[in-house]
């Protein structure tokens, strides 16, 4: 068990902690893109080994597997914009290295370190390097070399960025908002993701989970499993069969694991109650509430009421609710309203002359 | 590895004297560097630069397509000054920027030195710099100049000369962190052994003088607030605006992240509007406020001239220093040092012509290719026409352009600047060197000892700034004269 959190280090922040909004926004950014990298790294390295095991497949069968995993990642469109055709290597190549998809793990690594720049005088020195290590790597000639030779070592140097970058937030960054808005960050993209991975069963099943079966798919679920680096813990509760039911369960429902939806959920709604200074079970908002209704709901619903309802639609009121709950979060903290340039101008030459003619 | 073919040839070399033998405060990196072989200097080398990339200790390129980052090029070689020589030069700066900041009193309030002719009076109101808008008006403490960095060079003689005064946002201080950093990893035992100076306080010091002039009233009673105004993330010495923020543990904001209400200045936080009292800033006056100044520009603050006028806030430098660091009144400091403390100055000028003076512009004029001619108000190496080395072309126009604004216009003839080993690739070979020094003013004024020497790379080449293809070097001031 992981040591408690203080109960009320919402109440104990003072003006002096505050930081500007921009700040916490590139934070946040920063914390959400470098997990994006890790989550599309790890997604289409497990897919490009489960292409392996399918031998012979035809342009059609390529593109209904890859076509899911793109949609997943929701850039199907513009994707379609660039290529022609879905298959291993017009997927891979768009979703790993293309600058025009600013979802690739290319894209994310530049953005994570752009936001790292803006901050780099909040974050540690650590912090930076990591992410402009990733960064240099990425620029440099030799990341295709790399890839060219094994995309699988290619995806695990990205993973590990990833995750030395992690690491090294929770040991060098001290816990005042900023860690707030980096986790805060972190657990939504991580729960979305988690989220989107279990949806491309349905992109390619169709809602019948129940009836199923067959090597293909076990591989598949597999797979899916592996997308989220749940294979060993799964392993640890269901030793021996991997079934639909089982794997859904675990990734949606489990307590424990790191990357389930109810834990990330979890975590999201623990930040979000410190950011908003609220007590859990405490929300001041729409969005908060129907968060909170989502919360209560992961902590009380069977798998099979969540399945028999429809896996995709609960996927998508996740999606949308942790689509919510950030958009309050930004609009709250992150955002003020741009500054109208011309008004202000106008303001302080009137507030000058003013004083001018008092003086006179 | 040894320096035995280092040539000084006909220049003052820093390392050795006319005789090549080593000078005394340079025996001990002497013997070390030749301790070393070729391939192990040059490993050091390459390591420091890859953990400037890694870091990212890199400035901006803007010619080149879409900005490249590019690390400051750094020679392992350490400048070498003795504590009787660093004595004579940091006095010569306090001198130097005491005057220059009771020169900006006296401009923004009475005006003596003009009603008395030392300097002309057109000469202030055809400046560029000099803003009309901040007579009579009083900063903090009295004090304009709170970070100037200046320029220094030696001449043929070894003696040093003031080649220009930074007094607007004078950049450079976190590469001679960053390069004490590396040095004192490349070498440890040697720079243990050298009882250099440290020059790690300077943040600190810096974090100081900005508190020191904090307005009296306070926007809030934790403060007062200190902030570092850069232009953004794209800006070439952005790598220097965070890394001063950070070692000062003070925010870094842009302009948009400030607004002004009833002449005070807020930042926008997650905690809602938070007063700032100091701004430590990295824009020049032109774009702090487009109320004031240039309405186009989008990096400054709406209202931050009339919140600074007003007193409740302080801007370091103040806005208005700039008029110091012109160029034509770089050629009346020796006077002004005169005319406010009664004293001579301890570091000279550079001969100087002000093409602006009937006889002096005919002297430039017949002698454009032989002299260093400057526009009064550029900096970074641009606007500059190095005569002996141009082409008719360039003289052409330089010769069209100051008769049609002389005002503009300086010339100097060119001075070989002091030569220090720089390692070439291969070996060492001679190339010129000036120094900057890190002058603060608060409390007291205090020269970081040390600076930033930059250090011209191309061969022959009398060009040290970081923009036209220069390096630097960490700069050791000992405790001992060697």
């Amino acid at each position: 068990m992981s040591a408690p959190l203080p109960a009320n280090s919402h109440a104990t922040r003072r003006s002096s902690e505050a930081m500007l909004s921009r700040v916490a926004n590139s934070l946040y950014w920063m914390s959400r893109y470098i997990e994006r990298a890790e989550n599309i790294a790890r997604l289409l390295d497990v897919n490009l080994q489960l292409m392996l095991d399918f031998v012979n497949l035809d342009d059609q069968q390529l593109k209904e597997h890859w076509l899911p995993i793109l949609r997943s990642a929701g850039d199907e469109e513009l994707f379609f914009k660039h290529h022609d055709q879905a298959n291993s290597t017009t997927v891979t190549e768009f979703m790993t290295f293309s600058e025009e998809n600013p979802n690739s793990v290319l894209s994310c690594i530049f953005s994570a370190r752009e936001n790292a720049r803006q901050v780099r005088d909040q974050i540690s020195g650590e912090m930076f390097e990591t992410l402009n290590e990733a960064y240099l790597f990425l620029k440099s000639k030799n990341a295709r070399a790399v890839w060219n030779s094994g995309a699988h070592e290619f995806y695990e140097q990205i993973k590990k960025y990833s995750h030395l970058f992690q690491g090294l937030t929770d040991a060098t960054f001290s816990r005042v908002d900023g860690y707030e808005f980096i986790q805060f960050g972190k657990f939504l993209e991580r729960a979305d993701k988690t989220s989107r991975i279990l949806d491309i069963k349905y992109h390619i099943l169709l809602p019948s989970v129940f009836d199923v079966g067959g090597a293909v798919d076990a591989a598949q679920w597999q797979a899916l499993l592996r997308s989220a680096s749940a294979m060993e813990a799964y392993r640890r509760f269901h030793p021996a069969d991997v079934t639909p039911a089982k794997v859904a369960e675990f990734l949606i429902l489990s307590d424990t694991f790191p990357r389930s939806i109810r834990y990330c959920v979890n975590r999201v709604d623990h930040y979000h109650h410190l950011l908003a200074e609220t007590q859990s079970d405490e929300y001041y908002s729409q969005e908060g509430e129907d968060f909170g209704k989502l919360v209560a709901d992961l902590r009380t619903l069977t798998i099979k009421q969540i399945l028999s309802s429809g896996l995709h639609e609960f996927m998508q009121r996740v999606q949308s609710d942790l689509d919510h709950i950030d958009d309050f979060i930004y609009q709250t903290f992150m955002y003020h309203p741009p500054i109208d340039l011309e008004a202000e101008i106008r303001l302080h030459q009137q507030e000058m002359q003013q004083q001018q003619k008092k003086s006179a | 590895m040894v320096l035995d073919n280092y040539l000084t040839e006909d220049f003052f070399d820093e390392m050795f004297n006319d005789g090549r033998l080593v000078r005394p405060h340079y025996k001990r990196v002497l013997d070390r560097m030749q301790s070393l072989d070729t391939e192990e200097y040059h490993r050091r080398q390459t390591a420091v630069d890859l953990s400037f990339m890694r870091s990212g200790v890199t400035f901006t390129v803007y010619n080149d397509n879409e900005g490249t980052e590019r690390i400051f090029p750094f020679d392992l070689m350490p400048r070498v000054i003795p504590a009787d020589e660093w004595a004579i030069v940091e006095k010569g700066l306090i001198q130097r920027i005491t005057a220059l900041n009771l020169f900006l009193h006296d401009l923004y309030h009475e005006q003596k030195i003009l009603k008395d002719r030392i300097i002309p009076p057109h000469y202030i109101n055809g400046a560029k710099h000099f803003r009309r808008e901040f007579m009579g008006c009083n900063v903090a403490k009295d004090i304009y100049v709170h970070i100037c960095g200046t320029d220094l060079i030696r001449g043929r003689d070894g003696g040093y000369l003031v080649l220009e005064d930074n007094l607007r946002c004078p950049s450079g201080a976190s590469y001679m962190l960053e390069n004490r950093t590396a040095l004192k990893r490349a070498f440890p035992n040697l720079y243990q052994s050298a009882n250099v100076h440290p020059v790690d306080d300077y943040p600190n010091q810096l974090r100081n003088v900005l508190q020191f002039v904090a307005p009296d009233n306070l926007g809030s009673d934790d403060g007062p607030n200190v902030v570092l105004l850069t232009p953004g993330v794209y800006n070439s010495a952005y790598f220097e605006h965070a890394f001063l923020a950070r070692q000062m543990g003070i925010p870094i904001v842009e302009g948009r992240d400030l607004v002004v209400r009833d002449a005070k200045v807020y930042m926008r936080t997650t905690a809602g509007l938070m007063p700032v009292d100091v701004i430590y800033r990295r824009i020049d006056d032109d774009f702090l406020d487009p109320s004031v100044f240039r309405p186009d520009s989008l990096l400054g603050v709406p209202g931050l001239i009339h919140a600074c006028r007003s007193g409740n806030v302080t801007l370091a430098n103040a806005v208005g220093t700039g008029i110091a660091d012109d160029k034509v009144i770089y050629y009346f400091v020796p006077k002004i040092i005169k005319y406010y403390l009664g004293e001579d100055p301890i570091l000279p000028n550079v001969e100087t012509y002000l093409a602006s003076e009937p006889s002096d512009r005919a002297f430039i004029l017949d002698n454009l290719a032989k002299l260093v001619v400057k526009s009064a108000n550029e900096a970074g190496g641009y606007g500059m026409l190095m005569g002996p080395w141009a082409s008719s072309e360039e003289i052409e126009t330089f010769r069209k352009n100051i008769i049609a604004d002389p005002r503009n216009f300086i010339a100097q003839p060119p001075i070989s600047l002091s030569r220090h080993p720089t390692w070439c690739g291969e070996d060492f070979e001679g190339r010129h060197v000036d120094l900057r020094p890190y002058i603060l003013y608060g409390d007291k004024i205090s020269v970081t000892p040390g600076g930033l020497t930059r250090v011209a790379l191309r061969k022959g080449s009398l060009v040290v700034n970081s923009s036209q293809g220069g390096g630097s070097k960490d700069t050791w001031v000992l405790r001992d004269n060697g």
